[in-house]
């Protein structure tokens, strides 16, 4: 039974309900006490000890009812003509050689699972990854269940004189296709316990480090996959820091204050001061490019705006292509679809004009810069032979603490046609190139590590 | 409500599942199955108990309940944001230690005055020492109480997602080994380990090293029947069709798309407000007029008042 459990933590696994081997030795633990022979209580002890959240119980359900689901194998009633019930004597010396044979002509159920569920463990029908091996798993399940014998007494059964045989020889035919569908069956199931998850991670491992601005962009197949990848990764760094801002501010002993408060009792400490750490309230600006040129790349770039917003107390947020406006407003007051279904609607896919952004940037917003303001661009930095206006990157610079820029295109292209990357990476902290998800994930990461104090 | 006159002994309660729903049943707790199930097994392994879900469907109260059941006694810890070792665990009783140190000063000189030179004088103080740091002056807060009492309690740590990561961190030591390290004392181990409640809202989601620890059980809101027996248990007076009409509108509120949907507690309250008030069935003006023990934003409210009618024709 032991193994059996070790399988189904397989599937849990599988369907990304996460496991330790401490959890898994709870549960044994848990199954010790209560035994397997009340279903619902069995379910529930598991369920307590290896779901950790309301998401994971959904899941935890559904695998339980598809791992623990053993209908019974339907056997096909014997065919018209031969009498019901126990098979004749002959019929039982000629298939001798086969304890399967026996057990569909006796019908007996049980004996068939059991003999399919240790067939599964000899042809390791567990470890199925794609579907393709459907087939072929399905295949070697029914030799080891014994197959060959039940089709070598159908042979010789035919083979006898005078169709002698010609009954036990279509009983066991149709017992023979029957069991073929229900291994079929078997193998489905075990596929979708085990594989279903691994061909979407599959799928969503290629999708992280396919680039962002790719010609023709993300494929229409993918985008709600990846939509919910950015979400994910989103999520994840909004958990990791918003947890580490709550960080708790303790003071130390400060003794000199302590010293001085004991002045009026005679020199004897009864007040004591504790030292109190100053906050440093940094903020963000991040600036997101939603032109043409980036427009594969702009909802994404929308996204981890989005999410940023959600992290750092105090982010402004701007969008630009041809002019700049700032987007507080709209990332605050909308869902993320909304969001950016607005931002894009406002000002997107336009002619990109750095300069005239720039400038708007100045004219408007640049008092909000400060020595604890990090500044983020998200843009490739083509400004289609308008002026760069370096003097106002040049102005950022040395008003922010950090500016950071990050590039869809790789570094080669950056000086190239009417790229003035190169030029405003002189004004950049970090420059650096941020293709795809994979690594905007990790350079965001960086960036809220390295310029957000805690 | 009403515990029983005479309770019978606690291991009876926890022979079996069902012995457990009986059990919390006869204190005033309605349990699902899986709510027993988890119990049941945090009794048998030890292991703390993470009770989440939204605000008023009983998670403290399941904790009250059990240690009602059971007959140990509770102690609870409030979390909240900066909550610390300090007022979680023990604390020195500074304003003793120096009151102490000041009443002792005059003796200190005589006990020395005797002795030969400044070294002998030294070791003298040395035995003196620990005088300061010792259990007359450790003033202990709820999770060291909890770890003496020697005939186990029930500890509650509601609402544990308000308080901080370090603080979550700390806890880990005390719900797998129900122990404490205590830098002056040494290592605190509780005899027999309490039976441990966390309840969380999802304000953050806690860590994977705090959960991994603890069983986890997730109330949701109640199908009508059960919140049905709910009701009659609380609050003991109620009619059963006035019972089934307020569980029912209740019910197809929560279907509504509301701020707070109202929880448990919520259905109770209502239900106790309507007994006040002598109702014995729902009219559309009496619902109005009460409309805010079930609601309680003034958003939902305004949302919900025109639909009354509707709504209580709809089942």
């Amino acid at each position: 039974m032991q193994h059996t459990l070790e399988q189904f933590f397989r599937a849990l696994r599988a369907a990304d309900v996460r496991i330790s081997p401490a959890e898994a030795i709870d549960a044994s633990r848990a199954v010790m006490v209560t035994g397997y022979g009340d279903r619902p209580l069995f379910k529930d002890a598991l369920c307590a000890t290896l779901a950790k959240s309301a998401e994971e119980v959904t899941r935890f359900d559904a695998v339980f009812e598809t791992f623990f689901a053993r209908d019974a194998i339907n056997l096909n009633p014997p065919p018209e003509g031969s009498p019901q019930g126990e098979p004749s004597q002959e019929d039982l010396d000629a298939t001798a050689g086969s304890p399967l044979a026996q057990a569909v002509l006796t019908g007996d159920a049980t004996a068939v699972q059991q003999s399919m569920e240790e067939a599964a463990a000899r042809a390791g029908v567990a470890d199925i990854r794609l579907t393709t091996q459907r087939s072929r798993l399905t295949r070697r399940l029914l030799e080891e269940m014994g197959l060959e014998e039940i089709e070598r007494i159908i042979a010789n059964a035919r083979r006898m004189p005078d169709g002698q045989g010609e009954g036990l020889a279509n009983r066991l035919d149709a017992a023979r296709r029957n069991l073929f569908t229900e291994a079929q069956a078997y193998v489905a199931r075990q596929h979708d316990l085990y594989a279903a998850g691994s061909a979407q991670e599959l799928r969503e491992e290629r999708l992280v480090r396919k680039a962002l601005n790719a010609d023709g962009g993300v494929d229409p197949v993918d985008y709600q996959l990846m939509a919910a990848l950015v979400k994910k990764m989103a999520k994840r760094l909004a958990a990791k820091y918003s947890r580490r801002r709550r960080a708790a501010r303790k003071g130390h002993l400060d003794v000199r204050k302590t010293l001085r408060k004991s002045m009026a009792h005679e020199g004897i400490p009864f007040e004591i001061a504790w030292k109190v750490k100053k906050i440093d309230k940094p903020s963000i600006v991040a600036i997101c490019d939603v032109s043409k040129s980036v427009a594969a790349a702009a909802q994404f770039l929308l996204t981890f705006l989005y999410s940023l917003n959600e992290v750092v107390d105090r982010m402004d947020a701007f969008a630009f292509s041809g002019r700049l406006i700032s987007v507080n407003d709209i990332l605050d007051d909308n869902g993320v679809e909304g969001a950016i279904l607005k931002v894009l609607q406002q000002i997107g896919f336009q002619q990109t004009d750095y300069g005239r952004s720039l400038q708007d940037f100045a004219d408007n917003h640049l008092d909000r810069l400060d020595r604890r303001t990090t500044v983020i661009f998200l843009g490739d930095g083509r400004s289609n032979f308008a002026d760069p206006r370096l003097d106002i990157m040049r102005q950022i610079h040395d008003r922010a603490r950090a500016v950071i820029w990050l590039n869809p295109e790789p570094e080669s292209y950056w000086a190239q046609g009417d790229s003035v990357m190169h030029r405003y990476a002189r004004f950049c902290h970090v420059a650096k190139q941020c293709g795809t998800l994979e690594q905007l994930e990790r350079i965001i990461d960086d960036v809220l590590r390295s310029y957000v104090p805690h | 409500m009403t515990p029983p006159a005479v309770k019978p002994p606690a291991a009876d309660h926890l022979s079996s599942v069902d012995a457990l729903i009986e059990g919390l049943s006869s204190v005033g707790y309605i349990a699902s199955r899986r709510i027993a199930t988890a119990l049941y097994m945090a009794v048998n392994l030890q292991k703390p108990i993470l009770v989440e879900g939204s605000a008023g469907v009983g998670k403290t109260e399941l904790a009250l309940s059990t240690a009602n059941l059971l007959g140990l006694p509770l102690i609870r810890m409030q979390c909240y944001e900066g909550l610390d070792e300090s007022k979680a665990l023990y604390e020195w009783k500074y304003g003793k230690q120096l009151l102490y140190t000041q009443i002792l000063k005059d003796r200190m000189g005589s006990a020395l005055a005797d002795a030969p030179d400044m070294d002998a004088a030294m070791v003298r103080l040395h035995g003196m020492g620990d005088l300061f740091f010792s259990e007359p002056f450790l003033e202990p807060r709820p999770l060291m109480q909890a770890l003496r009492q020697d005939d186990g309690c029930v500890l509650l740590i509601d609402e544990v997602d308000k308080s901080d990561e370090a603080f979550e961190a700390f806890l880990l030591e005390v719900l797998s080994a129900y122990q404490v390290s205590v830098p002056e004392l040494g290592v605190i181990v509780a005899k027999t380990p309490p039976l441990v409640f966390l309840t969380s809202n999802n304000v953050r989601d806690l860590g994977d090293a705090l959960k991994r620890r603890c069983l986890h059980l997730h109330i949701p809101l109640p199908e009508a029947a059960l919140e049905e027996r709910i009701v009659a248990t609380r609050v003991p007076g109620v009619e059963a069709k006035l019972t089934k009409d307020l569980v029912a509108f209740v019910q197809s509120l929560r279907t509504l798309d509301l701020r707070k949907p109202p929880s448990i507690s919520e259905t109770v309250d209502w239900a106790r407000a309507l007994v006040l008030l002598h109702a014995d069935s729902l009219s559309p003006d009496l619902v109005r007029d009460t409309l805010n023990v079930i609601l309680k934003f003034e958003q939902d409210i305004v949302a919900v008042e025109p639909q009354v009618v509707e709504l209580l024709h709809r089942r």
